[in-house]
């Protein structure tokens, strides 16, 4: 069976695991919940870090845990970055770098060390001592040293959140390369849902120990039962190819299934795969097409669901050709245009941000 | 000058004690101060009250017991000879076995300590890089532990050089046996040979200085570095 199949309940003094998932085999999960929801207790049962007795875990197939075989956290094939780099502060870089390397077989070594340097673009701190290291720096080192066992799953706690805004800015294009560049299946654990909506393609909800619910990220961010879909941050993330260049007035037209979205004028070259995250705070709804707005993103959607966001708003779940799309608007409107779940009406998409 | 009679069978015979002593203590004491640093079981607060004893009692209250139980009498004599081993005091063995005990709080605690600041976290991290148990140990326990294992072997050796209660309990004072520095200085002292006695105490003197000196003068030196 491919994918990351995890069940895993552990007590832990007060506290309480109950959580499974199933993710696919292949890109970027994120683990998302408040802090103490047992994020990071899930992925050291993952590792093996933490034992739990009776837990299950396959990947890809090959059976990590069940209730005959339990892998201790050598013989499982995973990387695992740490929220603090955890880099072995005896040995430079490349020493570090090269840990985990010189332990796997060579015929299992399908990233190699120039690769990995190149990929974190670590080249000029080989020589370097960790303790002499930026925040950045050391977590890119990390992430290399993981990825150069070959692992079958990366497993990542939060390897952003020891980071200042500059670093995080600083390390986000390398995470995203990863996840273009090679096939290892990872599993994330991101603080911010702006964070996860721009790397992850599947999340995990997590709440008091308990899994909530899964799915794919854009489904997940757009389902009003979750509390994802609710608040300021509440987004959807849509994935786009870029259409045109309108060199005149410097924007560039993306497009999806669903219509198409002009953003300022993007670097990428036409063809390029990019995810747009659109708040449902920048979107409103009109039932005519107005040719006399300055809103330049109008897209034909259909209600597919509408719910309370607070007394005096409610958020409203747009469907734009199979891409689910959020409006966060004020219960009056709703009731002036009567909205109701099955109408046509479209779309103005205030700004959209590129997010790759 | 040092005296044409002078006797230097009492300081081979106490380094070659000193330096079987570490290693034993090494052997044992690394182990320990393992388990000692990551148990959670309730055996660790009297396993280590057990082991720091020495730093507490006279000298010569361990000396009596061990005299006691290793003796022809005692459980541990019965097992020595039931080994083949014969009888412990008196004997070289005696001493090395004795000085192993006396000097086990010096060597545990500062590896000990080492292994506790060290923390959990580099061993699971090497985990995850696909090292086993062992491999991490001796790959990263040990030698981010290092100070403590340097601490540890300066003052297991010291110790056991400087010390007197316990080896003239057990040991007694048969030449080139069990005649170790301290019991030849008190010797020396008793049969009025002030010459050697000076010879020998000084030496010891200008040893542990230089010892210590060793220990502190290069931790003050990184510590300067550091900052």
């Amino acid at each position: 069976m491919s994918g990351i199949c995890a069940h895993f309940a552990l007590t832990l003094g007060k506290f309480h695991l109950d959580a499974a998932f199933d993710a696919p085999g292949r890109g970027i999960t994120a683990l998302f919940g408040p802090s103490g929801s047992g994020k990071t207790t899930l992925l050291r049962c993952l590792a093996g870090l933490e034992r739990a007795p009776g837990g299950r875990l396959s990947v890809n197939g090959e059976i990590w845990q069940d209730e005959n075989t339990c892998l201790p956290i050598h013989r499982r094939r995973l990387g695992y970055v740490f929220q603090e780099a955890n880099l072995f502060p005896h040995l430079d870089v490349c020493r570090n770098l090269e840990y985990g390397w010189k332990r796997i077989p060579q015929a299992e070594r399908r990233v190699g060390l120039d690769q990995a340097v190149e990929l974190l673009g670590i080249g000029h701190l080989l020589e370097r001592n960790p303790a002499w290291l930026s925040g950045g720096e050391r977590q890119r080192v990390a992430i290399a040293r993981a990825l150069l066992v070959s692992p079958d799953l990366l497993l990542m706690d939060e390897p952003l959140a020891a980071l200042d805004q500059a670093s995080k800015a600083d390390i986000l294009p390398y995470l995203e390369r990863l996840h273009d560049e090679l096939e290892i299946p990872v599993v994330y654990i991101g603080h911010s849902p702006d964070e996860i909506a721009r790397l992850a393609d599947f999340m995990v909800l997590m709440a008091q120990g308990k899994s909530v619910a899964s799915g794919p990220l854009k489904d997940m961010l757009a389902r009003l039962d979750l509390p994802l879909a609710h608040g300021d941050e509440a987004g959807v993330a849509i994935d786009t190819v870029i259409g045109e260049h309108d060199e005149s007035y410097h924007l560039t037209r993306l497009d999806f299934a669903g219509g198409a979205i002009s953003v300022a004028q993007a670097p990428h070259p036409l063809g390029t795969r990019v995810r747009l995250r659109i708040h449902a705070r920048d979107v409103s709804i009109t039932l005519e097409r107005h040719g006399d707005s300055s809103i330049l993103n109008v897209l034909p959607v259909t209600v597919s669901e509408i719910a309370d966001e607070g007394p005096a708003q409610v958020m409203v779940r747009l469907d734009a050709a199979g891409a689910p799309l959020l409006a966060r608007i004020t219960r009056k409107s709703c009731a002036v245009l009567g909205l109701e779940p099955g109408m046509a009406v479209y779309a103005q998409v205030k700004s959209a941000a590129l997010l790759a | 000058m040092i005296p044409s009679t002078f006797d230097f069978a009492p300081i081979w015979l106490t380094l070659r004690l000193a330096t079987i002593t570490t290693l034993l203590l090494l052997l044992i004491g690394t182990p320990l101060a393992r388990w000692l640093s990551r148990t959670q079981s309730w055996l660790k607060r009297p396993v280590g009250a057990a082991v720091a004893l020495p730093l507490v009692l006279p000298p010569t209250v361990l000396g009596f017991y061990l005299l006691v139980m290793l003796g022809p009498q005692g459980p541990g004599g019965h097992l020595t000879q039931a080994l083949g081993l014969g009888l412990l005091p008196f004997t070289f063995a005696g001493l090395v076995f004795g000085s192993t005990l006396y000097s086990l709080p010096f060597v545990v605690q500062p590896i000990q300590n080492a292994f506790e600041a060290l923390g959990e976290r580099p061993l699971e991290a090497a985990a995850t890089l696909r090292a086993g148990p062992w491999d991490r140990f001796f790959s990263v326990a040990v030698p981010l532990a290092r100070p403590g294992f340097v601490t540890a072997i300066v003052l297991g050796f010291a110790h056991t050089v400087g010390e007197f209660g316990v080896v003239l309990m057990i040991g007694g004072n048969i030449p080139g046996a069990t005649r170790v520095l301290s019991v030849a200085i008190y010797d020396h002292v008793e049969a009025m040979e002030y010459a050697q006695a000076h010879w020998l105490a000084g030496g010891m003197l200008a040893f542990s200085f230089l010892v210590l000196l060793a220990l502190y003068g290069p931790s003050k030196r990184m510590q300067e570095s550091k900052s």
